[in-house]
């Protein structure tokens, strides 16, 4: 009877190393077994040439990813110009502010926000920030624009990264102690000196981490993109022409994939530099987040 | 000297008005957008849904604008997740309770293992698609249920280890203590320790499941597509996300509005899915 239940408990824990074990290698095999099949095409190719030519005409067998991503980054960074700010806003607003009965409104809200797949996003795009851009924006700076543009892509990913950085940042404001704001509070400092000079302050490295995720997400996000951003490859001149982000690549040549082996090596190229940017992005800003964290503890 | 004194006084007033205004005009905004994204669905796809949509295959000429429904997606979609939800269960569980409870505070391996999930839960839904894919590519498997089963949780894993990893954290080490000092196994303490964590364990299943079954790029490469029911692992499977995505790539009107309706569908599966969420961790937070 003793027997088995220490038999059970040896059991169990070898089991949990084992998945401990491969989930710490989780990150690797994904990274190895994009590499091998993207070993093709960089033999093929110089991984340089791959990366700085802006020439995709793989029927030619010219893989050059660069319009991919400068698209890429395009696209992320429209998305995180617009959304910080009004996320910032709305949750020192909603921290410091609100009523709790608006509050308590308005936190659903975010859920539900969050909660609304992307495809949902793509598809209220289409319907009305492209008619937008190309009706009503676009024409005040270019002659032409179909609408689905870089510009595009920026604002429904901003939308859509909204969500995550508000209640992040909720989340970031809350884990404040109270004492500390109302020392500030008690010495005379005005409400919005508080949330400037302390509440802000205090809080930097919470809002580095939110806006590194929400960088992750943006550089990801496939379907929504994919649907408003034209996918054409070239190298966007202005933020009214069409662009091609590397997720949206992948995504849309799926079915020529299997007929060309060149080609599929290189949407696995595509996965692979999508893979390493994301684990490099978020392994460098999560250590030095660590090394802040701890700096703010002492 | 006093009069600078209320100048800047004022200024500090102006500016502090000055945010308070941005502040408010960036919460109605976000309120706004909300209201108009659900509106503009609702909108277009109110007119197209009705009981045809929910219980029926697509018919012969479904993606012409003729009869039929999105019952073989739905369906899917539902397999899709309790497959993926169970895999992923079978993994991050476990795993939080032995880095949690079985490892020593604060060793390196704890460490290793939440900044390796960090890192995971970054990873785009497409890079998941493609390895995916790879995967099956290695193992000789179709485009199939077992293959999207496989991706999504990939997807979903990370979410749910960092989620329940938050709860078990907070559990107070006295319990634990208790039940090893009264002489129960590791493997013993923590069937009471699960217990304990059910609520929490909820909320991190249902947030998964939330993300899960609204991704259509970790099932494109992966699951495929198919009219039907699949009734075995190794058939493919259609999704929600997809069925909305391909409806709406056509150029007929109906079928257009159609993908509306569908997109209804689905934001109302995740909407219960959300609102449950909060509501188990609510419910149980006061107590």
């Amino acid at each position: 009877m003793k027997y088995r239940r220490v038999l059970k408990d040896r059991l169990a824990r070898y089991y949990m190393l084992g998945i401990a074990v491969l989930s710490l290698l989780l990150i690797l095999i994904i990274g190895l077994s994009l590499l091998f099949k993207a070993l093709p095409i960089m033999k093929e190719h110089s991984l340089g040439s791959l990366l700085s030519s802006s020439s995709w005409k793989p029927f030619k067998g010219e893989f050059g990813f660069l319009p991919f991503i400068l698209s890429t980054l395009y696209v992320s960074l429209i998305a995180i110009i617009l959304a910080l700010p009004a996320a910032m806003l709305t949750s020192i607003y909603l921290n410091s502010y609100a009523s709790d009965r608006l509050r308590r409104f308005f936190e659903p809200v975010i859920d539900l926000l969050s909660g609304i797949p992307p495809v949902i996003y793509g598809v209220w795009g289409t319907l009305t920030v492209v008619p937008l851009i190309s009706e009503k924006i676009a024409p005040h700076f270019v002659e032409f624009s179909a609408g689905y543009s870089v510009l595009a892509g920026g604002l429904v990913l901003a939308i859509m990264i909204l969500p995550l950085l508000i209640s992040i940042l909720l989340e970031v404001f809350r884990s404040m102690p109270e004492e500390i704001s109302d020392a500030s509070l008690s010495l005379g400092a005005t409400k919005w000196q508080t949330v400037k000079k302390v509440m802000l302050r205090r809080s930097i490295p919470g809002i580095i981490a939110a806006i590194v995720l929400a960088i992750s997400r943006a550089f990801g996000e496939t379907i929504a993109v994919l649907m408003v951003c034209g996918n054409i490859p070239i190298v966007p001149k202005s933020i009214f022409e069409a662009c091609y982000p590397l997720p949206a690549l992948i995504a849309n040549n799926y079915g020529e994939m299997l007929s060309m082996p060149g080609y599929e090596s290189a949407l696995m190229l595509g996965a692979l530099l999508l893979f390493l940017i994301i684990v490099l992005f978020n392994g460098v800003s999560r250590i030095t987040l660590n090394r802040i964290e701890r700096r703010f503890q002492l | 000297m006093n009069s600078t004194g209320s100048r800047q006084m004022k200024l500090r007033k102006n500016e502090e008005r000055l945010f308070k205004v941005l502040m408010i005009g960036s919460s109605v905004l976000i309120m706004g957008l909300l209201l108009y994204i659900v509106g503009t669905i609702l909108y277009r796809g109110l007119p197209s849904l009705n009981l045809d949509m929910i219980t029926k295959l697509p018919g012969g000429g479904f993606y012409l604008g003729k009869e039929g429904g999105i019952a073989n997606a739905i369906i899917g979609s539902l397999y899709l997740i309790a497959g993926s939800l169970a895999l992923s269960m079978l993994i991050s569980i476990p795993l939080v309770i032995f880095i949690n409870f079985y490892l020593p505070r604060n060793s390196a391996l704890t460490g290793l293992i939440r900044f390796s999930f960090d890192i995971l839960f970054g990873i785009p839904s497409i890079v998941y698609g493609a390895f995916g894919f790879a995967l099956m590519v290695f193992l000789g498997l179709k485009a199939s249920l077992l293959g999207g089963i496989i991706a999504v949780a990939l997807l979903i894993m990370p979410i749910m280890m960092r989620s329940f990893d938050e709860v078990a954290r907070l559990l107070p080490g006295d319990l634990s203590e208790a039940l090893l000092a009264l002489g129960s196994t590791k493997y013993e303490m923590s069937k009471v320790i699960l217990k304990k964590l059910m609520p929490g364990m909820m909320t991190s299943v249902l947030l998964a499941t939330g993300r899960g079954i609204g991704d259509a790029a970790t099932v494109l490469f992966t699951a495929g597509y198919t009219d039907n029911i699949p009734a075995s692992l190794g058939q493919p499977a259609a999704t929600l996300p997809l069925s909305i995505f391909f409806q709406l790539g056509s150029p007929v009107e109906e079928v257009q509005n159609r993908a509306y309706a569908s997109a209804i569908i689905l934001t109302v599966i995740i909407l219960i899915i959300s609102l449950s969420a909060r509501w188990i961790s609510s419910r149980y937070s006061k107590k």
